[in-house]
């Protein structure tokens, strides 16, 4: 099995360990995520359909609603949330999530950004090990 | 950090505005910043229920003693507390959201309850730094008026009214609001820029291009009324992660497009033509027959203006028993609008209307409404996955004539002509 490293930017530190769920689409969380189940029910998103609690989401930056933070800090209180997000910017949204998620619930996510070429590298179905320091051990194919 | 700022930090004001402050200051290093700045008003989205979450953190928030610090409105909530009856919203619903209305009242917010702050007496002015949350007022705020906000979320946005503090980044700079990308407009006639479905359709196609940059649109040949733009601050902070836009002649930073760019140059340039439009205005219509449960104006909330150009459509009218029509408002814009003598015909007609939220953030329509009709890209935007309603995307006319018809009816000529 293929192993190589991601050096990612830990915008909130965190481990964690999953399936990567990738996608090139931005995405609301309000109106794109349903925190009862951790499916994701925007129509217009390819991910339409696919459940992303416990999993690692790779999505580029949040978009649309405000209220995103709100809808991912419900998800996290019902155990729906992915298990970390994977970013290509610094997003204030996901990170705030987490930060709030923290402090009512001590249960925070991961938060990591990472360039454009390593997020553009990663693969659904990949499994993904997610460092407090940002880095990313990745082994291609099946997810243990 | 000034010492106003370690006194909140480390309790001396209080837990509430420590619990806020921590808050901040993790934000503050989630964005980089090198200090944090004043701010002198705030709009709070937080108050819209989704569930015990929601609920915990306001009333953790009002337990602990938190008050607001600058003048804040608060958004759309999660159910109409006096017209809940009415709909289908459960008790235990329409009881837990009316306890997170009363979590931000008892903070000292003024009780707007209205997505559409911009149209209040609250409006902000040219260059005054707030903390909005609440997307398309977000876009509004900066792009139509000229003040300055950050993209808040929901949680951040109470944490800064307490607290008075944002981290100094992003919009509130000057060089952050500079245009990165250039749309422009070409070959796209003033008559269907005079349409009122255009800044709507447009809005949609502009937050899909945009993508994470501040865009930028020249050839706007006409001189939008408020509401257009609204309609299209709303349609481009749904489709996209607009925030900040200059549409040139009208953003007051972008009388030129030099000034918009300050003097740099975009990053891309697209050109946007008639049949770009076309397919964009398509993409709002995912219902594909003519039936229709139900007309829905009114997100953002239905302004003043807006009942003035419905009264007139509807008058001496009645929509057909079987659709309901349904405009979504403020307490304020209804006054407003029965002092004005618009509501008397509108109510006549047959339409009702629902204050304090919308049918997107209340539970309230029964599950046989399955067809939409509006004017809003936000509804018919978010409708079809959040509600799992097809919808019908026309003009103001056209949702007034196909309620009359009890079937969609759509005047496709300009559209199709142009």
């Amino acid at each position: 099995m293929a192993e190589r490293v991601i050096a990612g930017r830990a915008i909130v530190a965190g481990d964690a360990d999953g399936e990567a769920l990738v996608t090139d689409e931005s995405l609301s969380f309000w109106g794109g995520y349903d925190f009862k189940t951790g499916e994701i029910i925007d129509r217009h998103h390819p991910l339409n359909g696919v459940n992303a609690a416990g999993r690692i989401l790779a999505v580029p930056f949040s978009k649309g609603s405000s209220t995103t933070t709100a809808v991912l800090l419900e998800a996290v209180r019902a155990g729906t949330a992915p298990a970390a997000i994977l970013t290509t910017g610094v997003d204030s949204f996901f990170a705030l999530a987490s930060i709030v998620a923290d402090v009512m619930y001590s249960k925070s996510f991961p938060v990591v950004a990472l360039s454009a070429n390593d997020f553009a590298s990663l693969r659904t179905g990949a499994h993904l090990l997610v460092e407090r320091d940002g880095r990313i051990l990745l082994s291609d194919g099946e997810a243990r | 950090m000034t010492d106003r700022d370690r006194e909140m930090l480390d309790g001396r004001r209080g837990p509430a505005c420590q619990l806020a402050m921590s808050i901040v200051v993790r934000m503050a290093d989630v964005y980089g910043a090198a200090e944090l700045m004043d701010i002198s008003q705030a709009h709070i989205d937080s108050t819209i229920y989704l569930g015990d979450a929601t609920l915990e953190f306001a009333e953790r928030l009002a337990s602990l003693g938190a008050r607001v610090a600058v003048p804040t409105s608060l958004n759309v909530s999660g159910v109409d507390e006096c017209g809940w009856k009415e709909w289908a919203v459960s008790p235990e619903w329409a009881a837990k959201a009316a306890r997170q209305m009363l979590a931000y009242e008892r903070m000292g917010a003024v009780p707007t309850w209205t997505c559409a702050p911009y149209q209040t007496h609250m409006r902000p002015s040219f260059g005054q730094q707030i903390a909005w949350g609440e997307s398309n007022a977000i876009a509004f705020a900066n792009g139509v008026i000229g003040a300055r906000t950050e993209r808040y979320p929901d949680l951040l946005d109470i944490c800064c009214a307490i607290t008075a503090r944002v981290p100094a980044v992003g919009l509130h700079l000057t060089e952050e609001r500079a245009g990165q990308m250039l749309i422009r407009l070409t070959g796209v006639p003033a008559a269907l820029q005079q349409d009122d479905q255009f800044f709507a359709v447009l809005g949609h196609l502009v937050g899909k291009l945009a993508e994470d940059r501040v865009p930028v649109i020249d050839g706007v040949a006409v001189s939008p009324p408020e509401d257009q733009l609204k309609a299209f601050a709303a349609a481009a902070a749904s489709s996209g992660r607009v925030a900040m836009f200059h549409m040139i002649g009208v953003t007051p930073e972008a009388a030129s497009v030099e000034q918009a760019f300050q003097r740099r140059s975009p990053e891309e340039t697209i050109d946007v033509t008639v049949a770009d439009l076309r397919a964009a205005r398509r993409e709002l219509t995912t219902a594909d027959g003519r039936e229709l449960d139900m007309v829905i104006l009114g997100s953002p909330h239905f302004s003043l203006a807006e009942f003035r150009a419905l009264a007139p459509l509807v008058a001496g009218r009645q929509a057909h028993p079987r659709v309901a029509f349904l405009v979504t408002s403020s307490r304020l814009m209804k006054e407003q609008a029965d002092e004005a003598g618009v509501l008397a015909p509108v109510a006549a007609f047959g339409a009702r209307i629902t204050l304090d939220t919308c049918i997107l953030a209340s539970p309230m329509l029964p599950p046989e409404i399955k067809t939409l009709m509006t004017n809003s890209a936000k509804y018919a935007y978010y409708a079809p996955s959040l509600l799992n309603a097809r919808v019908t995307f026309g003009s103001l006319r056209d949702c007034v004539e196909s309620a009359v018809a009890g079937r969609v009816v759509r005047d496709e000529s300009l559209w199709q002509s142009a």
